[in-house]
């Protein structure tokens, strides 16, 4: 166990150089912080003096050790347009974010693996049907749109719920909703399919032939064995969502979380915030992942130190 | 491609050349009554189908210049609404400009980003995918931890800083998109080429002596063809997802270009006042991504021989039930 974390921590390592390397490329020599940051007025001379105040008069090389040393040490330098520590910006707003991922997955767990499952239990039937249509519908629709419409219609229309901002928990409803759609589309059609594959198994017919009533064959014998492959697309979406999909429903939403921060950041040239974001959520994507591994192994010690 | 082909022979006249054009047609008709059978799937590509007509001739569609604005027709509702005006079948947005003329150019944003990111993403990964598969050691060694590497990036923060630093257009997403979507090609054709290395008719034509070119494409390629489309056609519905939401954002097609996601945001400030410009662009998307799905679905059936034998078994014990129940 110790090596296999060892391994994984190795390739974790990589990740952020990888991001690190990409970033530093993106924003040093295709782009120029200069000329992102700086209004457009900007004289030549406040050009020079910006560069010289953030060392990106050097060298390359020189301005990548420097990079590198700064990352290491959790420096990202001040955010311009709040006027503190960019660090600190994103640790205030990544509460926010957790929750939402939280609720959200939890939601689209909660609702998914229940709704599959029944519908694998007459593949083609009527509800298997309706669940189909579900949950391509959830796939198709845009979330950016399906938060809007729900804004129009429960926010706007009833007036059940608040439109946007935090706070309560019915602040919480409509952008858990919208961040949890495409993720239980996803997980109701692989609880399903893998459902209809287990109930198909000599097992199941065992368990039924011996008289035991289908709803605890379909929920202690096929789901237990269902459940493997669908464990691990839950931790793939709470890595995806992480990775920078709830900015969509973050700005739709103005939930105060990362997403929306980097937004701002962007809607404010503040590229030393956008890289602390971008930085923080690789290492907590590394994190996460290192954390599945392991969490995966224990549960199911089959699966090979790959 | 059958369509192409068909319709590119329509022009033949000798004799000889009518009859290569029948057989090219052939697939086409082969293709379409099996489609038919899948309503669902038909429905999808009879959609697509329009769509690309539409994108094509837009200029000559729209009833007008999807950027001409009109201050008297500001938020005018669809036509079958009271307070319409004439000639706006899907009404006009916050400025005054037409709705539906607006959706028909937002479709070439649309293909472009699409077509476009899936074919560069797409023949960058199948190359590396080919590459790391049949040279295997180091080149595979190498190839594989870049993958996997950055299969781990923050995929959506990361596009947003690269956009966001090289400045928002069409071509930087096309670009940024292909850069963060090439990896699951490598990884789908990688596998496949591991298994059919060990095939016999490449150790055949490895032991006559073929170049590892040849082998590579014209033995290993046309049995990629296949996984490579369904993979294709899928990785389509979220490359367009991903241009709307970054259009929407404001960070891919910026105006006077059109996109659907970009008309939503527009439409976004008034949707308490009107519904319309919100709507049917984002009803678009939807509806062009999940025809994808639907034609991908059968697709994905069609060409799978495991999955053609469970459709045919489902149909047979279908009709046994029907047959018992009457």
């Amino acid at each position: 166990m110790g090596t296999f974390i060892l391994r994984r921590s190795l390739q974790g390592f990589l990740v952020v150089l990888g991001v690190t390397i990409v970033v530093f490329v993106a924003t040093r020599m295709i782009g120029d912080p200069a000329q992102v940051m700086l209004p457009l007025s900007a004289t030549d001379a406040q050009r020079a003096a910006f560069e010289q105040q953030f060392g990106l008069d050097r060298p390359l090389d020189a301005q990548f050790i420097s990079f590198v040393g700064d990352l290491m040490r959790f420096d990202f330098g001040e955010s311009l347009w709040q006027r503190r520590a960019a660090l600190e910006v994103v640790l205030e707003k990544l509460p926010k974010t957790l929750e939402l991922i939280g609720v959200g997955l939890l939601l689209a767990t909660v609702v998914g693996i229940p709704l599959g499952a029944l519908a694998a239990v007459r593949p083609d039937g009527l509800f298997d049907r309706v669940v189909v249509g579900l949950s391509l519908t959830g796939l198709s629709v845009p979330q950016f749109w399906l938060g809007l419409l729900l804004i129009m219609v429960f926010a706007v229309g009833l007036g059940w719920v608040p439109t946007f901002g935090s706070g309560s928990l019915a602040h919480m409803i409509l952008p858990a909703i919208t961040l949890a759609v495409p993720s239980m589309a996803r997980i109701m059609m692989l609880v399903r399919s893998s459902v209809i594959n287990e109930l198909n198994q000599q097992y199941v017919r065992t368990a039924k032939a011996r008289g035991m009533p289908f709803g605890r064959v379909l929920f202690q014998h096929a789901m237990r064995n269902a459940l493997v492959p669908v464990l691990t697309l839950v931790g793939w979406e709470v890595i995806s969502a992480w990775a920078g999909y709830t900015v969509v429903v973050e700005t739709v939403f103005a939930w105060p979380g990362l997403g929306f921060t980097a937004m701002k950041a962007i809607n404010h040239s503040d590229l030393f915030l956008l890289q602390a974001i971008v930085f923080v959520v690789a290492v907590g994507i590394v994190l996460v992942n290192i954390g599945l591994d392991v969490l995966f192994k224990l549960i199911d010690p089959r699966i090979k130190e790959a | 491609m059958t369509i192409t082909s068909s319709s590119m022979s329509d022009r033949s006249t000798t004799p000889s050349m009518i009859q290569g054009a029948l057989m090219s047609v052939a697939p086409l008709g082969r293709f379409l009554k099996e489609l038919w059978r899948d309503k669902a799937g038909f429905t999808g590509f009879a959609f697509l189908v329009l769509l690309v007509l539409a994108a094509l001739f837009a200029p000559l569609l729209a009833p007008h210049d999807p950027a001409a604005q009109s201050v008297l027709a500001r938020l005018k509702p669809p036509i079958w609404m009271e307070g319409s005006v004439s000639g706006h079948l899907l009404g006009t947005d916050m400025l005054g400009r037409d709705i539906l003329s607006r959706l028909l150019f937002g479709a070439r944003s649309s293909l472009l980003v699409s077509v476009s990111v899936v074919a560069l993403a797409g023949s960058f990964g199948v190359m590396a995918g080919l590459l790391a598969g049949y040279k295997g050691g180091l080149t595979d060694a190498l190839i594989m931890r870049v993958v996997d590497v950055q299969v781990a990036f923050p995929g959506l923060l990361l596009t947003l800083l690269l956009v966001a630093v090289i400045g928002p257009s069409t071509a930087t997403i096309i670009i940024v998109l292909a850069f963060s979507n090439w990896m699951i090609y490598t990884r789908v054709v990688r596998g496949i080429v591991m298994s059919l290395r060990q095939t016999p008719f490449v150790e055949a034509a490895e032991v006559v002596g073929c170049k590892s070119a040849r082998i590579i494409l014209k033995h290993i390629l046309p049995n990629l063809i296949s996984p490579l489309l369904t993979l294709a056609i899928l990785e389509f519905t979220n490359i367009i997802l991903a241009e709307a939401a970054l259009s929407f954002l404001g960070l891919g097609v910026q105006p006077p270009a059109t996109s659907w996601g970009l008309d939503v945001a527009g439409g976004k400030n008034y949707m308490m006042i009107a519904w319309w410009p919100i709507t049917f662009p984002g009803l678009c998307i939807a509806m062009t991504v999940l025809s994808i799905n639907l034609f991908a679905n059968w697709l994905r059936v069609t060409t799978e021989p495991a999955e053609r034998e469970k459709r045919y078994a489902r149909g047979r014990a279908a009709k046994m039930r029907r047959a018992k129940k009457t």
